[in-house]
């Protein structure tokens, strides 16, 4: 235990690894909060669609050399999350069905590209660390932890002012409309939200994970928690913990970072399964 | 003093036409009963009375006063809401979220008010639990509780009974005749008991696509619409 920690400290002295373990914390947090709306709306795949068509874009940026993907993947994926919550309603194509076809539609896309004009070397290296996140968390630059400072900071600004409208939309958003209050907006505000946070948490978690980091947390917590308030509570902490706990693993035991922090994630889960099962039968 | 006045209404989706020629007046104080069979566009009518679905020809005008905002609204209940983790409280309350007010918390008004309406639904000693877990006529009168404190001047329901039992449906018609009578509101209410519909109401609205009937109550029971409902085979070319 002792040598452990003494390990622990050790790692940490380095900065690249408390970069990490920040970035890592503050968007387990996000993505965590945001997760209760998506979850509850029904949008759980939105989280995996728009990581993929964020991985189509990197692909497409990565390829075409630009100094900083970010400046093609974020407009992209914004635009796509927009499209993607509009869908959610009143339209032909059923919102899942939508999600689906853009979100294999751009992997598949993304993988083309990157196979066809890659110049690096190791395309499938390359294809598997945007895919696991397994590289990028460890290279973070200061700009990239100021970034998910300032993100998290509006997400949880986000969530304290706009609080009740927040449970009125994801409520029922036709009655929070008839009380004259701008669904529409609020609607846009989500998408843009959800877009960046999936931009960023692709740093930590790769783009096929990240969906686990927005529903695990919401999921667990709903087994236990009854009210919205104690749900949304539960998920941050509960998401913090499991993030900490995971980045923490995997610095001792040389394990991915994304995958682990979804291990202690799934491994959280099962016990407020049981949990959840054991409260109910009282 | 009529606070409602349709002309000539146009509603469908995507350009698809779901209903026209809907012409009708609701006054101060009326009760007003939508009938007609699945399909017929009762929820479509209700959802361009709130507001949330554009016209495609006609008019609705509002008068006495009333802006959208002021309409009550209690939904035709959906899946989605019932394992959804939300105490009584929070839901009663989310009724107060149009109140402007500056700070992002509700404010003691809206609080009392969220009060009041418990006790008047008698569901005061509920306001801890999870609304999921309530039964549906508990859940039924929580969402009432909701739309009384968005507005308090009229109230639109649609189909508030379905799913009760015969003593939860009759102790809503029973606290919907008592919003009417005793606290002035106009009520609209969709439902598919016609026979509750003609007991209760003032007024009638039977749906077909078009309008069969639009009148007072007494004059629709002597209607043909209202002797082929009770047949059940007057609108058979409907969707449903
Ligand atoms: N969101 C929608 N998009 C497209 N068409 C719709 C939508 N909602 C309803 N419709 C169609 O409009 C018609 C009228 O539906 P509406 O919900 O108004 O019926 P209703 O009279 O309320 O029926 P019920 O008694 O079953 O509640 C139906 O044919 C339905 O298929
Ligand atoms: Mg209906």
């Amino acid at each position: 235990m002792r040598q452990t920690l003494d390990l622990l400290v050790e790692y940490f002295s380095y900065p690249f690894i408390r970069y990490a373990f920040i970035v890592g914390v503050l968007i387990a947090l996000s993505s965590s909060l945001l997760g209760v709306i998506l979850v509850l709306k029904r949008f759980s795949f939105i989280g995996d669609g728009l990581s993929h068509v964020a991985f189509g874009a990197m692909a497409v940026a990565s390829v075409a050399g630009l100094t900083n993907n970010m400046l093609l993947v974020l407009p992209v994926t914004v635009i796509a999350a927009i499209l993607l919550l509009r869908t959610g309603q009143n339209t032909r194509i059923k919102g899942d069905a939508a999600v689906a076809m853009i979100s294999v539609g751009a992997l598949a896309i993304g993988y083309l590209i990157m196979n066809m004009f890659s110049m690096s070397a190791n395309v499938s290296g390359d294809v598997c660390s945007t895919l696991f996140g397994e590289t990028a968390i460890l290279t973070l630059s200061k700009l990239d932890v100021w970034l998910c400072i300032g993100m998290s900071v509006i997400v949880i600004l986000f969530f304290i002012l706009f609080y009740n409208k927040i449970f009125a939309v994801t409520f029922d958003e036709n009655f929070a409309s008839t009380t004259g209050m701008g669904v529409k907006g609020f609607n846009l505000a989500v998408a843009v939200i959800t877009a960046f946070i999936i931009v960023l948490a692709m740093n930590l978690v790769g783009s096929l994970l990240i969906s686990a980091l927005v529903i695990f947390p919401a999921l667990s917590s709903m087994r236990v928690f009854r009210t919205f308030k104690s749900v949304i509570i539960s998920s941050a902490l509960l998401s913090v913990i499991c993030a900490s706990l995971g980045i923490m693993i995997s610095v001792l035991a040389s394990t991915p970072v994304g995958a682990t922090v979804v291990a202690v994630n799934i491994a959280a889960f099962g016990v407020f399964f049981a949990v959840g099962a054991l409260v109910r039968r009282k | 003093m009529p606070q409602i006045i349709c002309r000539d209404l146009v509603l469908g989706y995507d350009k698809k036409i779901v209903s026209r020629n809907i012409s009708f007046e609701v006054n101060r104080g009326d009760y007003l009963c939508i009938v007609g069979d699945n399909g017929s566009g009762k929820s479509t009518l209700m959802k361009a009375l709130l507001g949330l679905l554009p016209t495609m020809g006609g008019s609705i005008e509002l008068s006495d006063g009333l802006s959208q905002s002021d309409i009550g609204y209690l939904p035709q209940q959906t899946e989605h809401q019932r394992d959804f983790p939300a105490s009584v409280e929070e839901v009663v309350l989310s009724g107060c979220i149009g109140h402007k007010g500056f700070l992002p918390i509700y404010r003691m008004s809206d609080k009392i008010r969220a009060h009041k309406n418990l006790r008047k639904l008698s569901i005061d000693g509920l306001q801890k639990r999870p609304y999921s877990e309530l039964s549906g006529g508990q859940q039924q009168r929580v969402l009432l509780a909701r739309a009384l404190c968005a507005a308090d001047r009229m109230i639109l329901m649609d189909e508030p009974v379905s799913g009760l039992d015969p003593a939860a449906t009759l102790e809503m018609y029973r606290i919907t005749e008592s919003l009417n009578r005793d606290d002035g509101m106009t009520v609209i209410m969709i439902s598919h008991d016609i026979d509750a519909a003609v007991r209760y109401a003032t007024h009638i609205l039977h749906l077909a696509h078009e309008p069969l009937f639009f009148g007072t109550k007494e004059d629709y029971i002597k209607s043909g619409a209202y002797r082929g409902a009770g047949e059940g085979g007057i609108n058979d070319e409907t969707d449903a």
